[in-house]
């Protein structure tokens, strides 16, 4: 489970103060896929940061399966939005994977067995002798996915996985992601600044406002579990569940919206 | 059109020794009828190779010196490279020394020379100290700013992971920074040959260095540029062994660069 009471932080440097996040306060229960949707600069890296331990909070806290985080904690597991850098460029594919499972001292053959799973989880069987910077950029971020995945993690954060690659990519990626958290039964907590993606993939969408960050609103995505590229992205329910987010943000931007001519 | 196998290999090879070679025949040319106390004919001077360093010399000289080299040159990769992983790796110690680095680094170590004869005796390990001490510059002061420059994404990637102690300094901290440190290595290199010879100029029988100075005093010149030749050849070959090491161990990094250069 993962928890987050009264997160408050404030950037303080430089003569410089930015209040990135107001206040935040949200539950992700076992096994669950929660969206957390806001616009670019509203605090949701910090936001990530500050769940995985990688960064102090300036009041609140935050618990994951029931210890309070002060450092990045076990069981917990990151792919950020930078994929291509959070790889090891003078790692092989395989080795990049198999890293973290050797310094948590897990014997050779078991790291074999689950990167080579991983990778087969991830459609990269054949890429894991290549160098990350031999790949195109969603063969890197699947990498950077199959490196969380064979982690074995209870918890995992993605930070806006798919801003940097192609429709295509990113659709199937999409996908992946899915089969991947239901395979699992990891919690999951995926943010990004794209309400499609944010309704597509979750079973609720955590909406932010602009900075100082609150919740404004937290959305149960009422679709059915299987979901389609095609199907799900007409149904009449997605359509209304997007269309009432996107009207969310927009009032997060314009706090009083004003008659404009277009 | 097909192009033979090995064809474009003959190429560079001939592009690589192309200057050198004309080199030689304008030499071996240019100086065939000198009659010049110093400036002898190359035939006698490859004639005076043969005869100087082909035969006992190469153990009783040749081999002494570039033992020292080798020795000299490896404490300095040890030294520089586990004093600029833990310089760069702590702010204070980083605050502490800098400026003291900064000097002793400045000093060009042949004015050491006297001074390390007093405290290390005479024999090879002198010598040995002359080699580390300027040697061990370039690697260190390369070594603290890899270290630095380690990507942030990188090391919160390990943190998250929990890739710590041993595993992180070897996986993430001595790989990222070893571009850096093979810049250093290779500087390194350089001084240390040319130090290698310095430091047998005086107080000692043995070695290239001494070798050449005692041909030179001695009037026997074509010995002496028989001397000079060894040591760039020798320079030669060292700078290929280098680039061998440096392809087997930054292999990635050639290949990153290449491919960033291609998007
Ligand atoms: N290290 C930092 N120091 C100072 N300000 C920062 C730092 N990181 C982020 N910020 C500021 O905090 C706000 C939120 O940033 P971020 O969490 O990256 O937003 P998002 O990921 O939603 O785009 C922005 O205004 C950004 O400029
Ligand atoms: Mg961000």
């Amino acid at each position: 489970m993962l928890e987050v009471r009264g997160l408050h932080k404030v950037y303080d440097s430089h003569g410089r103060r930015v209040e990135a996040i107001g206040e935040l306060t949200f539950t992700v229960d076992d096994g669950r896929f929660a969206c957390v949707v806001g616009p670019s600069g509203c605090g949701k890296t910090t936001l990530l940061r500050c769940i995985a331990g990688l960064l102090p909070p300036t009041g609140g806290e935050v618990w994951v399966q029931g210890s309070q985080v002060t450092g990045p904690p076990s069981g917990l597991a990151v792919v950020f939005q930078e994929y291509g850098r959070s790889l090891f460029p003078w790692l092989r594919v395989r080795d990049n994977v198999e890293l973290p499972l050797r310094a948590a001292g897990l014997p050779r053959a078991r790291r074999r067995e689950l990167a080579t799973e991983a990778l087969a989880a991830v459609g990269l069987s054949d890429a894991h002798r290549a160098y990350p910077w031999q790949l195109s950029g969603g063969m890197q971020q699947r990498v950077a996915i199959a490196r969380a995945v064979a982690y074995q993690p209870q918890v995992l954060l993605m930070d806006e996985p798919f801003a940097a690659v192609d429709a295509q990519t990113r659709a199937d990626l999409e996908d992946l992601i899915r089969s991947v958290w239901r395979r699992l039964g990891v919690t999951l907590l995926f943010v990004t600044h794209d309400i499609d993606e944010a309704v597509y993939l979750g079973e609720r969408v955590i909406v932010l406002s602009a900075a100082p960050t609150r919740i404004r609103e937290d959305l149960a995505i009422d679709l059915p579990v299987e979901r389609d590229q095609l199907a799900t992205r007409s149904d009449p329910r997605f359509t209304d569940l997007r269309a009432h987010i996107y009207a969310q943000i927009q009032k997060t931007r314009h706090p009083a919206p004003q008659e404009e001519l277009s | 059109m097909t192009k033979l196998p090995g064809w474009q290999g003959l190429q560079r090879v001939a592009l690589v020794l192309g200057l050198p070679a004309v080199l030689v025949v304008v030499w071996w040319f240019a100086s065939a009828d000198s009659d010049h106390l110093v400036f002898r004919p190359l035939s006698e001077i490859l004639v005076a190779f043969r005869e100087t360093w082909l035969g006992p010399r190469l153990v009783e000289d040749v081999l002494p010196s570039l033992s020292r080299l080798a020795r000299g040159y490896a404490a300095s990769v040890v030294l520089g490279v586990g004093l600029g992983v833990l310089v760069g790796w702590s702010r204070t110690l980083r605050a502490l020394l800098e400026p003291v680095l900064e000097l002793l680094r400045a000093i060009p170590p042949p004015a050491l020379i006297p001074l390390i004869g007093l405290f290390a005796g005479l024999g090879d390990s002198r010598r040995i100290v002359i080699i580390i001490a300027g040697c061990v510059w370039p690697i260190l002061l390369n070594t603290v700013e890899g270290v630095r420059a380690v990507d942030e994404v990188l090391a919160d990637t390990c943190r998250s992971y929990r890739v710590r102690g041993l595993t992180r300094l070897r996986q993430l901290v001595l790989r990222s920074a070893s571009p850096q440190i093979m810049t250093g290595a290779r500087q390194a290199l350089a001084i240390g040959i040319i130090l290698m010879v310095i430091s047998e100029l005086r107080g000692t029988v043995h070695g290239i260095g001494f070798s050449v100075e005692q041909f030179q005093t001695s009037f026997r010149y074509p010995e002496m540029w028989s001397g000079v030749l060894l040591l760039g050849l020798l320079g030669v070959a060292l700078a290929l062994l280098f680039r061998l090491a440096d392809s087997w161990i930054l292999g990635w990094y050639h290949g990153l660069r290449a491919s960033n250069r291609e998007r």
